[in-house]
């Protein structure tokens, strides 16, 4: 069934069009991966399923209910919750009291702190930290770990990779496939391919506010999607454009 | 296999409680029932001090709760102080006894705060600060127009004449220590919910809090109710201690200087912080209270070298990571077996 469906949405920063004419479906269970240069608009996205951006035009159904009007934190209430990019962690908060935060929404479901600390056990020896004294690779299992705390039906993941070495990106991405065996559906934005494409059963590219490619990772040729992401292809086909 | 099995068996429990805390938690008790029973060993004037001094600490821990642990900078907050210190003026005038007019008043401006907090979330940061000290200006302006409270030039409070002034000193001062003791432990209640743990992410990422599910507006509208209701405290005893009011006094923005020197001295987000940052000021005061204008030249030469060399004020710099806090605060949760061990 689908769990998230956006109906031409239109998004504008001041007069920059962000995304334009966005339409996307996303069933229960899926893993999508966003893929897209800088500016293309994928963290756009992400604020507007969040509920952080409002669409100037179009509308996001959760579940076939329309949101497209509900504020950010009703909406994790709803089981849609964001890793947001940077991590944004609570600084001066411990890693637990980080993690209780994302837990205070009382949804119900089978995350809990013993959960998040099976899932990334170098946290849980980090505890009693607070977030500002963490290494970007721990912020980012924390971060993740507080979005999992609201048990949620629906994971946005922004940039996981973001700064991060590969031997820590490669234990996130273990964790997030975890995550997904339970069932949860993913939207995963990233700039680094590898790894999303490899925990991903659909493919979105996106360019320029736009989406320009579709379809899942094993059909998809790795030229496809190069072109979708520096817009050669795509671009040369586009009336007027050049 | 899954990950999430095993942990629906383990239930993690939230411990609170540390040796030192309990320790603590005992002390303050005992402290607090010397404060008690001391006006039968101490003289008159102690005790007046003592008054002056807890309506200095109340102001200290209800600045606290706003810009310390919420994040919410307000200069505002003296708008509270005097709209109670008129209220109790104008509960006495209508024949209620001064001291029962106190918690009368201290609720007026809990409520009176709900709606004056949806006109300044309006605004943020700095514009929050000066929007509140706006706020404040306008009570004085409208309770100076009440001829009945004295208009511009004041009032005195009369009815408390009626006993001897021995009297009515202690009966103030156990005023006064009650709305210190309900304060501090209302504060910390609030530190120990969840509603304290949300307003502590706010502080640090109100964007991200609000994406993590926290319904930032009402938890910093828990926050500032509060502390409107403890600075109303204050107000309180200020006029149940001085027996009158006068609208440029009781409105004055100089009780939000104070209010910020305590708790930056003291240590800003922290429960023990404005206890130590009102002893400082307090004695500060006292011992400089003669000389006139090097009075302030000197609390504003500390709160200079504090910011300087203690950012974190002198509790913050005792404990800076927050280890040893005498209250328990914190959420230390203990998860079972498997990770006790490595206590």
């Amino acid at each position: 069934m689908t769990m998230l469906r956006l109906e031409g949405v239109t998004a504008n920063y001041g007069h920059l069009r962000a995304l334009e004419e966005m339409s996307l479906s996303l069933d229960e269970g899926e893993i999508l991966a966003v893929l897209g240069a800088n500016g293309a608009g994928k963290s756009t996205l992400l604020s507007l399923i969040s509920g952080e951006l409002k669409p100037s035009n179009g509308k996001v159904f959760f579940n076939e209910v329309d949101i497209t009007h509900l504020d950010p934190y009703r909406r994790v209430r709803q089981g849609i919750a964001l890793v947001p990019e940077g991590r944004h962690l609570f600084a001066s908060l411990t890693v637990e009291e980080n993690l209780l935060v994302g837990g205070s929404t009382r949804r119900a479901g089978s995350w809990s702190l013993d959960a998040v600390y099976e899932l990334f056990p170098f946290i849980k020896e980090r505890r009693r930290s607070r977030g500002g004294q963490l290494s970007g690779g721990e912020q980012q299992a924390v971060a993740i770990g507080r979005a999992l705390m609201s048990n949620p039906a629906l994971l946005l993941l922004d940039e996981v990779s973001l700064g991060l070495a590969p031997v820590i990106v490669r234990d996130l991405y273990v964790g997030l496939r975890a995550v997904a065996n339970e069932g949860t559906t993913l939207l995963v934005v990233e700039q680094d391919l590898t790894e999303a494409l490899g925990v991903a059963n659909q493919v979105l590219c996106l360019l320029d506010g736009r989406v320009v490619l579709t379809g899942s990772p094993q059909t998809l040729s790795q030229s496809q999607m190069m072109n979708a992401y520096f817009g050669d292809g795509e671009r040369a086909r586009t009336p007027g454009d050049r | 296999m899954s990950v999430l099995e095993a942990p629906a068996r383990t239930a993690a429990t939230v411990n609170r409680y540390s040796r030192i805390s309990l320790g603590a938690l005992w002390s303050g008790v005992a402290v607090a029932a010397l404060l008690v029973v001391a006006p039968a060993f101490i003289g008159e004037s102690s005790i007046n001090q003592l008054t002056q001094f807890f309506s200095f600490l109340i102001l200290a821990i209800g600045w606290n709760v706003l810009a310390g642990y919420g994040g919410m900078v307000s200069i505002g907050q003296q708008a509270y102080l005097g709209v109670a210190s008129y209220a109790v003026l104008y509960l006495s005038l209508h024949g209620v006894l001064s001291w029962w007019a106190a918690p009368i008043a201290i609720a007026f401006c809990g409520v009176l705060s709900i709606p004056i907090s949806y006109l300044a979330f309006r605004l943020r940061g700095s514009f929050f600060a000066i929007g509140t000290w706006v706020i404040a200006e306008v009570c004085l302006l409208v309770v100076a127009q009440i001829e009945s409270l004295g208009g511009g030039a004041g009032a005195s409070l009369n009815d408390l004449n009626r006993f001897s002034p021995h009297t009515a000193g202690d009966v103030t001062y156990w005023v006064g220590l009650a709305i210190v003791i309900a304060s501090l432990v209302s504060v910390a209640l609030l530190l120990r919910s969840r509603v304290g743990l949300a307003l502590m992410s706010i502080r640090d990422d109100e964007l991200a809090a609000e994406a993590t599910g926290v319904n930032v507006t009402r938890i910093k509208r828990i926050a500032y109710v509060l502390s409107a209701t403890i600075c109303a405290g204050a107000g309180v005893l200020l006029i149940l201690s001085n027996l009158e009011v006068q609208p440029n006094s009781s409105f004055s923005v100089q009780y939000s200087a104070f209010m910020i020197f305590m708790v930056l001295v003291g240590g800003m987000g922290t429960f023990e912080g404005p206890i130590i940052g009102a002893i400082v000021f307090y004695a500060l005061q006292q011992w400089l209270a003669a000389n006139g204008a090097w009075y302030l030249i000197i609390l504003g030469a500390v709160a200079i070298a504090v910011t300087l060399w203690l950012p974190r004020g002198v509790w913050g710099t005792v404990d800076p990571h927050n280890r040893r806090s005498l209250v328990p605060l914190r959420h230390r949760v203990t998860v079972a077996s498997h990770l006790e061990s490595e206590e």
